[in-house]
């Protein structure tokens, strides 16, 4: 089965961010746990979801991924090739293969860029047109591609909107035809009738180009609705993996449970019967993350032991991982 | 259940170099005693304005250019600014947005919480600070007298929007509006501040008018919802109404475009196409024409003012007949 090649693979990622004292004799003081011993993969063609609340180290899982930060320690395999032992310029080439789209659609553009060099950059640095015409031809084409008109290659990101500047960011990503795109929150900074538009762009340019998405994301209908399989994580640690449906019909982590109870759906008959679970507390630092399972001073199911003994990820049923000792 | 709150055909309107932005433009509802009444809108649909207009906090540019808000057999836009004074924070209590900068950042907890009580209430200071310490205590911070002490940025964004709400509910207002009071948090924070808000208002009886663009806060926490679209009321009904039975266009769109938890299938959103109006030159028939997928050309002449649905259901679409033939068939 095609599905099943493997095409991103993370083996026990970590990257700890360091804290530092003094301002001309720097001491290292602590660690800021952002991913802490994470593992998973994503097949070819399909989308992962990425999920979890702010703070949590998913946008630094992405950044890994795509060594724009370096791991601390693990293994991030691509195509079969381990990228954290590659240098810069043997990675140069592999990063056209793989691309990210921001959260921000303000802060990500450069203002003083028209709409079309923004999308035409990564033509230029990676040597991908012969000449003035191929460019020109190129970025129109790219800029239909995400639903813009080429007329509005020579404007300048402060006359967009919101949405389409978010369509310029995924215009310039698939530029040089990646096979790879780390989407970081594409659709939270939009109005609702917007996002839907932009959900249903990425959708429709995994078919026609093949991609395969890390989509990131906090508000999970839309996880539910755009991938096919979901990573839950938790202060820097991965909670549950499973297949979009099991992870909502299913969900066998605690912290799963609560976080899907605490989605509101949108139909007052189905809200007045849901069961809610809600969390104590807040999510705790992770310069000083709890001992044993990260999660236990939240949890509704904690025992003694969940304070002592980190929880692995186990294959609990046939494609649904769990970190959790009480399942 | 009496009305406690009426709004009369409100317009606010903004006076900028570019031209007038009727932000609000002749909006009419009422809040019941003891209901959560939702507003639900895109940004910059107006909903935060008319808000900030109840409250009479529209700062220049900006002007309430008609209508009138009844509180209490008074209209609150004839008041003096001084008596306006005793109503805000005390009978009318706003929470806002964004907790992280809606508190001072160089004044601690507690001399922000007993302004209000000493202001309103005429208590002493150390009798504010008593009051002060329970109400922090009653809004889910534990140990909350030696937290009085501590600056804003020693919370969290959590605990500051519970800060914001212990200082909106601390006069025992009858009304409390929260704009947006949970976008800037996390799912499961967001969840802790709503079901909070909802216990005051079960065991306090306070009224509360919840503004939000998220569809599903509204169906799990208000009894009923005004929804929003350039700067007019569109569609108004009970929760159920509005979203099992939706009669306008643009609800019908807000609906169809968002993803829900609940659905297994991997179906095409619908989104709705292009763009809000500008509030500037609004069109001259209905400001949702351009968008819809069922105007026809009366839509383009005529604005459609409320019409009656069935009992308490209203909607501002000249074909809301139409729509409902079509979810029977």
């Amino acid at each position: 089965m095609q599905q099943e090649e493997i095409l991103v693979d993370v083996k026990n990622l970590v990257k700890y961010f360091p804290v530092k004292k003094g301002i001309i004799i720097q001491k290292k003081i602590a660690d800021v746990k952002a991913v802490d011993d994470v593992s998973f993969s994503i097949r070819r063609g399909e989308t992962m979801g990425l999920v979890g609340e702010s703070g949590c180290g998913k946008t630094t899982v992405g950044r890994t991924i795509l060594q724009l930060y370096r791991p601390t320690s693990g293994q991030v395999f691509f195509e079969g090739v381990d990228l954290a032992k590659l240098k810069e310029k043997q990675l140069r080439p592999i990063r056209r293969r793989m691309q990210m789209t921001f959260q921000d659609p303000y802060g990500s553009l450069n203002p003083r860029m028209s709409a079309g060099n923004i999308v035409g950059e990564p033509l230029i640095v990676h040597k991908m047109t012969k000449n003035r015409a191929e460019y020109r031809e190129q970025v129109a084409e790219l800029l239909m591609t995400v639903g813009l008109n080429p007329y509005m290659s020579d404007r300048f990101p402060h006359e967009f909107s919101g949405g389409q500047r978010q369509r310029i960011g995924v215009g310039r990503a698939l530029a040089v035809r990646p096979s790879f795109i780390v989407c970081d929150e594409p659709i939270s900074a939009l109005d609702v009738s917007i996002q839907a538009q932009l959900i249903n762009l990425l959708e429709q340019l995994q078919e026609q180009f093949g991609l395969t998405y890390l989509f990131i994301a906090h508000d999970l209908s839309v996880v539910r609705h755009i991938s096919d399989r979901v990573t839950v994580m938790y202060l820097g640690k991965i909670a549950e993996i499973t297949g979009r449906n099991e992870l909502y019909e299913n969900p066998l982590h605690p912290y799963t449970k609560a976080l899907l109870s605490a989605v509101p759906i949108p139909d007052p008959v189905v809200e007045s019967q849901r069961e809610r679970i809600v969390l104590q507390g807040d999510v705790p630092s992770p310069l000083h993350p709890p001992s044993g399972c990260v999660f236990h001073p939240r949890c509704p199911i904690a025992i003694e032991e969940c304070s002592q003994r980190k929880p692995e990820l186990r294959l609990v049923s046939p494609d649904h991982w769990a970190a959790c000792i009480r399942i | 259940m009496g009305k406690l709150l009426d709004v009369k055909d409100l317009a606010t309107y903004f006076f900028t170099p570019e031209g007038v932005v009727k932000a609000v433009d002749g909006i009419t509802y009422d809040l019941n005693e003891g209901e959560t009444l939702g507003l639900v809108g895109e940004s910059g649909c107006g909903k935060s304005v008319s808000a900030l207009s109840v409250m009479r906090l529209i700062a220049k540019p900006g002007k309430i250019a008609a209508g009138e808000v009844i509180f209490n057999g008074q209209n609150l836009l004839e008041l003096s600014d001084d008596e306006m004074r005793h109503v805000r924070g005390k009978d009318i209590a706003m929470i806002f947005q964004e907790p992280m900068t809606s508190l001072n950042p160089v004044l601690t907890i507690g001399t922000q919480l007993i302004e209000p009580l000493m202001l309103h209430l005429h208590m002493d200071k150390q009798a504010a600070l008593n009051r002060a310490a329970e109400l922090l205590e009653m809004v889910g911070i534990p140990e909350a007298k030696p937290r009085l002490a501590d600056y804003p940025h020693q919370y969290s964004g959590g605990m500051r929007q519970r800060v914001m709400i212990a200082m909106g509910l601390s006069c025992n207002p009858k009304i409390l509006i929260a704009d947006e009071p949970t976008t800037a948090l996390d799912v499961t924070i967001q969840a802790q501040i709503l079901e909070l808000i909802q216990r005051l208002n079960k065991e306090l009886g306070t009224s509360v008018l919840i503004i939000t663009h998220n569809l599903g806060v509204v169906a799990r926490y208000a009894d009923r919802v005004n929804v929003m679209y350039a700067g007019k009321i569109i569609e108004r009904g009970s929760s159920r109404d509005i979203y099992k039975h939706p009669r306008h266009p643009y609800t019908l769109g807000l609906l169809a475009s968002v993803p829900r938890l609940d659905e297994s299938v991997k179906e095409k959103l619908i989104p709705i196409e292009g763009f809000p109006p500008d509030l500037i030159e609004l069109p001259k028939g209905c400001s949702f024409m351009a968008r819809c997928r069922y105007a026809i050309d009366r839509c383009a002449t005529e604005i459609p003012p409320l019409m009656a649905v069935s009992e308490g259901h209203t909607s501002a679409c000249w074909i809301w007949e139409k729509l409902g033939a079509e979810e029977r068939g």
